[in-house]
């Protein structure tokens, strides 16, 4: 990476390089709207440090110096983690998650905290409970979520590299609308402990970039086996940041039949389709397959994610941190309703009123959290409840299965899957903020790579008209991430979509 | 619904009419399964490495993840599984190669995230027996089966101190988190005296093992009952609705509570005539000062648990080797030392169970002394009258026991020596007990076996001298002869008295049958 270079070779500071990304935050994000915290005084005291040791010629991590900015859900001692939710306005985290540990450890400059969707749910970034984000393409459009802040503070070069995480598409979507890099690793490739926790079988913490080789250093330096992560896989971390160069030989490219059906925008299909062509210059071959169960992804993603999300949130009741109701408003409310009840002679109605503790909890998770988290709840509650579960969520395990079979049939014959990141390009702000169905149809081409445990990647791969990004989606087996990048690579070597930047947004 | 599942096993099961209780006219059995909930004595909580000491001041023993913040992650405690692991197989109980983790929701305070980590239907074991059986035949030996047992996280403790008008809770997490392993029986328990006696037996066993401390006042052994009446009425057999008794502190009290609930059963059986099925399981705590059940309010709306698994942990794969390694390394279990006490020892079964209930400790002490002396009945009657004894009235266990006193070389040293003669077992039990008394620090201090005998002027009498000792005795009681010839033997107890006066290692019944034989000669007789 050109800038680690400059660092290292001690021609510019960490001091300028935080203070040059400070002051691109200072201009840009008024319109943007990516940080939700950012702590100036702390990232130039790091980077004064690493200037320092750089200096003294002590030994110094991987990222020394590097502005970093990370998703506002994962747990760091020094930033709050409020997951964009009023629930945890004030929330300071005891303990740094592992991949904020990881990137202390590599001595990277925490530049601030990204915007996203309230506790990673939603797919534009329009759900945070504090703030919107624009696309930096077009600020009437979403930056896509729910790693919008991510996506966008990348875009706008107000950080070279940010920390996402991606449930259902949360990384690899915010990165094709916003034209950077973005990388999903397989499942248990990257601990989740510290990261607060949506849907725990399909979340999963990535890397966000200008290129992929930025992308492949940013996730060498936070991936690895975790003891304190039971669902972390005990496997040899490959030096993915030097690997990433080495264009792949021989490379067979599978193209999903079924993610070319109606639906996809032409603009979308045609810079896809270009993109395939460009490996086929670059000597791949190129193999229609099919993943006959996708069309059930979506539905089956939308049993299991808020199903294990109704269970997760269960954690926010007031008791023991985050929101809590206004108590004496809380008693007085009960009180005038008993008052009422007793006036009209309803004993009934008395007796059925809730006890305080159980309004306590009604009035701080109705306080506490925004429509769309309660949504999921009340979804994953039904499906797990007694007399639904077999129905909804025993039989969306056991599509999950067959989504898997599919992949892993698929990659007996391709060693990558080529396809779109989303049907279209970025939406209008409040587009589909009034139908919540549209906006799960936009994770159709991302869910599966969660549900299956498998790694992918968004990459640009061209313009609209209107000049909107276009992002192409590379899917590999699981734990071939060395494959995925350095396939991604072989593109962006030979085209330079990735180069443009857009228009900066003076306020 | 495991309970209406136990039902319909009972209900094929071959009904045992036993009325216990007196007052009761009509025949009818009162059908028990009791759920226990152990504290496995590990050294940290199931999913987190804070200690699970008893009694540090409230909220202490916490981490983030116990206390349920946002982004923490469970690590399953191996130590935890392995004791779990080590008693289901005790129990006999099945062990499937895959067990997995589910998290039982519902709300309430003491419990931070919502949810319990629990294993609902794949548990870690099922399919096990207990055998009890009682030395006093108050009920024939029996198999109890168990259903499952399975591990689980405990919840806070909440403390409700509503002094001052105030209805403030307090909760302490130091529990939360703590390993449980949950023991569910099938409803095969008959009368109050069984249910004492499986929790007895349940107990010993996990003492043996060393799995729990089973400390009922910690909370460490935790025991609910489901209870209802079979019943045999002229219209054919009937069931009384399932109840579930909580918050019995002693086995005391489960005795108590289960005696009390059949016969409000009973009762409300006569009034109302309802059945199995015509109304809900109902919970009931136990009172104990007031000696009655109470109706306790159902946990809001708390039927359904949603469980499902937790995707947070990985399910635990045992394989059969596994299995058949803990089988191996359990040592003899109760039981089957009980069964040896009385077979190969010839102790008595209530002698054997004296012993064994006293821990492992005092059997492996008493083993040691039979095999060194080669006498186990010796061995065991010394234990079981005078070890015991001593230990009782020192307040000592049997470690500090033998480890500073009376060592198992001691016991059967002196066993020995008594039996060849060279102790006159007439002073065996001063000898033991000035063993016994003394402490010693180191075991350098420590007075041979010999020292103490001599110190004690213990010594070997030979028949000569005691023939001697009977003629000079008898010689100089004339009166006492006299009323021997006349048919009074006991009058020879006053000789042996004065036997032991001139010296203390004569054996009084030697005395006596000498005597007796020197008065039959002629010998002493006023000619
Ligand atoms: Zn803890």
């Amino acid at each position: 990476m050109e800038l680690l270079s400059l660092l290292s070779a001690g021609e510019i500071t960490s001091v300028e390089v935080t203070q040059g990304y400070l002051d691109q935050i200072s201009a840009e994000d008024g319109a943007v709207g990516a940080f939700l915290h950012a702590d100036v005084d702390l990232a130039l005291s790091k980077a004064a440090e690493v200037d320092r040791r750089r200096q003294a010629n002590e030994p110094l991590g991987r990222l020394a110096g590097l502005p970093v900015a990370v998703k506002d859900v994962l747990c760091d001692t020094q930033m709050p983690a409020t997951c964009a939710s009023r629930m945890l306005e004030n929330f300071r985290p005891p303990y740094d998650s592992t991949v904020v540990a990881k990137l202390k450890e590599a001595d990277a400059v925490l530049i601030g905290r990204t915007n996203m969707d309230e506790f990673a749910m939603g797919g534009s970034t329009e759900n945070s409970a504090y703030q919107l984000t624009r696309n930096p393409w077009d600020l009437e459009r979403a930056p896509g979520g729910s790693s919008g802040g991510a996506a966008a503070c990348v875009a706008a070069r107000m950080a070279p590299l940010s920390i996402g995480t991606d449930t259902g598409g949360s990384i690899r979507q915010p990165a094709g609308l916003c034209g950077v890099v973005g990388l999903k690793p397989t499942y248990g490739r990257v601990s989740r402990y510290g990261l607060v926790a949506f849907a725990s079988s399909l979340d999963q913490v990535g890397p966000l970039a200008l290129n992929v080789a930025d992308a492949a250093l940013l996730l060498e330096t936070i991936a690895g086996h975790d003891p304190l992560d039971s669902t972390s896989l005990d496997e040899p971390l490959p030096a993915y940041s030097t690997l990433v160069e080495r264009p792949l030989e021989g490379l067979r490219l599978g193209i999903v039949r079924e993610h070319f059906a109606e639906g996809l925008n032409p603009e979308v299909e045609e810079a896809v389709r270009a993109a395939v062509a460009v490996y086929e210059s670059l000597g791949a071959t190129v193999k229609e397959i099919s993943l006959p169960h996708s069309k059930y992804a979506v539905a089956t993603y939308y049993v299991i994610a808020p199903s294990e999300a109704s269970s997760n949130l269960a954690r926010y009741d007031g008791i023991h941190y985050g929101h809590r109701t206004d108590i004496s408003a809380m008693q007085a409310e009960l009180a005038t309703e008993q008052k009422a009840f007793l006036a009209a002679g309803d004993q009934i109605a008395v007796d059925n009123m809730d006890s305080p503790l159980v309004r306590m909890y009604r009035r701080t998770r109705a306080e506490g959290f925004g429509s769309e988290v309660k949504r999921r709840i009340m979804l994953g509650t039904y499906a797990l409840s007694a007399g639904y579960y077999d129905a909804y969520y025993l039989k969306a395990l056991k599509v999950r299965r067959l989504i898997r079979q599919d992949f892993d049939a698929a990659f007996e014959e391709v060693d990558l899957i080529a396809g779109p990141v989303t049907a279209e390009p970025a939406f209008k702000l409040g587009q589909m903020s009034g139908d919540p169905l549209a906006m799960y149809l936009v994770d159709l081409y991302t869910v599966s790579a969660n549900l299956a445990g498998l790694p992918g990647i968004s990459l640009p791969c061209g313009f609209t008209t209107s000049g909107l990004p276009i992002g192409l989606q590379l899917q590999a087996a699981p734990l071939a991430e060395e494959t995925l990048i350095r396939g991604a690579r072989m593109f962006e070597q030979a085209t330079d979509w990735h180069q443009r930047r857009p228009e900066k947004k003076q306020s | 619904m495991i309970e209406i599942v136990w039902f319909l096993n009972s209900q094929s099961a071959k009904v045992e009419v036993r009325k216990w209780h007196k007052s009761m006219a009509e025949d009818f059995t009162t059908v028990i399964g009791l759920e226990v909930h152990v504290q496995l004595a590990t050294q940290s909580k199931l999913f987190c490495r804070c200690s699970t000491q008893f009694g540090a001041e409230p909220n202490t023993q916490t981490c983030p993840l116990c206390i349920g913040m946002p982004g923490t992650l469970p690590v399953m405690n191996r130590e935890a599984y392995d004791l779990a692991l080590k008693t289901a197989v005790a129990l006999d109980c099945e062990i499937p190669e895959f067990t997995k983790w589910d998290r039982k929701q519902y709300y309430y305070p003491d419990l931070p995230k919502g949810y319990q980590i629990s294993q609902y239907d794949l548990p870690m074991s099922s399919g096990g027996t207990l055998a009890i059986s009682d030395s006093q035949d108050q009920f024939e030996p029996k198999q109890i089966r168990i259903t499952r047992a399975h591990l689980e996280e405990d919840a806070g403790k909440s403390i409700h101190d509503e002094a001052n008008g105030k209805a403030d809770s307090e909760i302490d997490l130091n529990r939360t988190g703590t390993p449980l392993l949950e023991i569910v029986s099938e409803p095969d328990l008959r009368s109050p005296a069984e249910a004492k006696a499986y929790l007895q037996e349940l107990k010993l066993l996990l003492t043996y093992l060393g799995v729990s401390d089973c400390n009922m006042q910690e909370g460490s052994l935790r025991v609910d009952a489901n209870v209802n009446l079979h019943l045999e009425t002229d219209s054919g057999s009937a069931a009384t609705p399932i109840v579930e008794i909580k918050n019995l502190n002693s086995f005391r009290a489960v005795e108590r509570a289960i005696e009390y609930e059949a016969g409000r059963q009973y009762r409300v059986w006569q009034e109302t005539g309802q059945k199995l099925g015509e109304a809900p399981k109902q919970t009931r705590g136990w009172d104990d000062a007031a000696g009655v059940t109470r109706g306790q309010r159902s946990k809001e709306e708390s039927s359904d648990y949603r469980y499902f698994p937790d995707p947070d942990l990985v399910p635990v794969i045992t394989l059969p080797e596994q299995v058949a390694q803990v089988k191996a390394s359990l040592g003899e279990l109760p039981a089957a030392l009980r069964q040896r006490l009385t077979t190969d020892f010839g102790l008595s079964e209530y002698d054997a169970e004296v012993l064994v209930n006293q821990g492992r400790a005092l059997v492996d002490y008493t083993l040691r002394v039979a095999d060194l002396s080669g006498d186990a009945k010796s061995a065991c009657n010394w234990v079981t009258q005078e070890v015991l004894r001593v230990l009782k009235e020192q307040g000592r266990s049997i470690e500090q026991f033998q480890e500073q006193s009376v060592s198992s070389n001691d016991l059967a040293e002196l066993i020995c020596k008594v039996k060849s003669g060279e102790v006159p077992s007439a002073r065996a039990r001063e000898l033991f007990d000035v063993m016994a008394r003394e402490i010693y620090v180191s075991f350098e201090d420590k007075l041979s076996f010999e020292e103490v005998v001599k110190s004690l002027g213990i010594e070997q009498v030979d028949e000569s001298e005691l023939i001697d000792l009977c003629k000079e005795l008898l010689g100089a009681n004339p009166r006492i002869v006299a009323d021997v010839q006349n048919g009074k033997q006991q009058a020879v107890g006053a000789l042996i008295g004065q036997a032991k006066q001139r010296n203390p290692n004569v054996d009084p019944g030697q005395i006596r049958k000498l005597c007796l034989e020197l008065i039959e000669q002629g010998f002493g007789s006023a000619e």
